[in-house]
């Protein structure tokens, strides 16, 4: 059962989840990544992803007055409780599937964060300013890595294929309009996601096309993360990322 | 299964204060562009620099270890090359 709280919050908590949870996703490939230099840009990207999360949940929690800080938001929270879209909680799959989400994700923040730096909240705009310039350089190495294999070699193109055929349909969620939406829109707070599919579309199309991939037909589907109500992946995940916290409250290095 | 390695890619950084790039070591690629990617993600962590350049290993040429001897052990008693015999007016301080 999803938790209603003030759009403005949800909002927050969209984007802090979604960095969290995809940084925690990206950190998975550490000690398994195909070659060392990739592992390092892998951990980078996780890094500036978990640096994202830690602001955004802090504001979350300035926001919520209930004194809970970024720790308690990531670790002490139920998975019904998260609100990242679903796109970031699938499993990391193969190196195509990982790079091609970071494509679509963090294309999707660019757009976020450059509506953002209007906001009427001077924090949220301060947090869309710096984590821009992290965003263009993730957006561009997955771009650069989804066309060398997506026309590269017969396997690699046919593993991009069907990350694409996978993830696609997840996207749709990213700019499913609702109610938090239109508020945090009609507040100035921030952009609705509906409004920057056009941007996103214009940033992702030229490269899966230069990729030589074939972008699927819509469909009916449409995932819910961002409503609180997720696939069975996310339990599994935040299990893993919790249990230090859980089992040892208050616990420092 | 046939393992092809990417090409070795030497690594030259420019830091914050220093005027040229220094070699700091080298990184796997397979192209230019993804090479200095992986040099910005291996090399540049913890603000080592404001610059990279990425050479392919295979295109430099070096010196041969063994001609050491005729190469630089020559220079070794040609002490007066160094400007140290030169006396500089006070007015022109550290050269």
């Amino acid at each position: 059962m999803a938790e209603t709280r003030e759009p403005r919050l949800e909002y927050v908590l969209r984007l802090g989840d979604s960095a969290l949870v995809l940084g925690q996703r990206l950190s998975e490939w550490c000690g398994h990544a195909p070659v060392l230099e990739e592992e390092l840009a892998l951990a980078n990207t996780a890094l500036d992803l978990l640096g994202q999360a830690r602001l955004l949940l802090t504001r979350a929690g300035q926001m919520e007055g209930a004194g809970r800080d970024e720790d308690a938001l990531a670790f002490l929270r139920d998975p019904q409780a998260f609100r990242n879209v679903t796109l970031v909680e699938l499993p990391n799959g193969d190196f195509a599937r990982t790079v091609l989400r970071n494509l679509l994700f963090c294309a999707f923040q660019e757009q976020l964060w450059a509506g953002l730096r209007a906001s009427s909240d001077a924090e949220l705009a301060a947090i869309a300013a710096k984590s821009a310039k992290e965003t263009r350089y993730h957006v561009e190495h997955a771009a650069d890595w989804c066309v060398r294999l997506g026309d590269g070699t017969d396997e690699s193109h046919q593993r991009m294929q069907e990350a694409l055929d996978t993830l696609w349909p997840y996207t749709a969620e990213l700019f499913t309009a609702d109610a938090v939406d239109e508020a945090a829109a009609a507040t100035g707070f921030g952009p609705a996601w509906a409004s920057l599919e056009a941007g996103w579309q214009k940033l992702v199309r030229p490269v899966l096309e230069e990729a030589t991939l074939a972008v699927p037909a819509p469909t009916a589907f449409r995932s819910t993360g961002k409503g609180g109500v997720h696939s069975e992946h996310l339990g599994h995940l935040l299990a893993l990322m919790q249990t230090l916290p859980r089992s040892h409250p208050g616990a420092r290095w | 299964m046939e393992r092809r390695q990417w090409p070795l890619w030497e690594v030259f950084i420019r830091s914050r204060n220093g005027l040229d790039h220094k070699h700091c070591g080298s990184v796997h690629a397979p192209d230019a562009k993804l090479a200095l990617q992986m040099a910005r993600d291996v090399y540049t962590r913890r603000q080592e620099g404001v610059s990279l350049w990425v050479v392919r290993s295979d295109q430099i040429v070096a010196s041969d270890p063994q001609a050491k001897p005729e190469l630089f052990d020559p220079a070794a008693d040609k002490i007066y090359r160094h400007p140290t015999f030169y006396q500089l007016p006070d007015a022109v301080d550290h050269m």
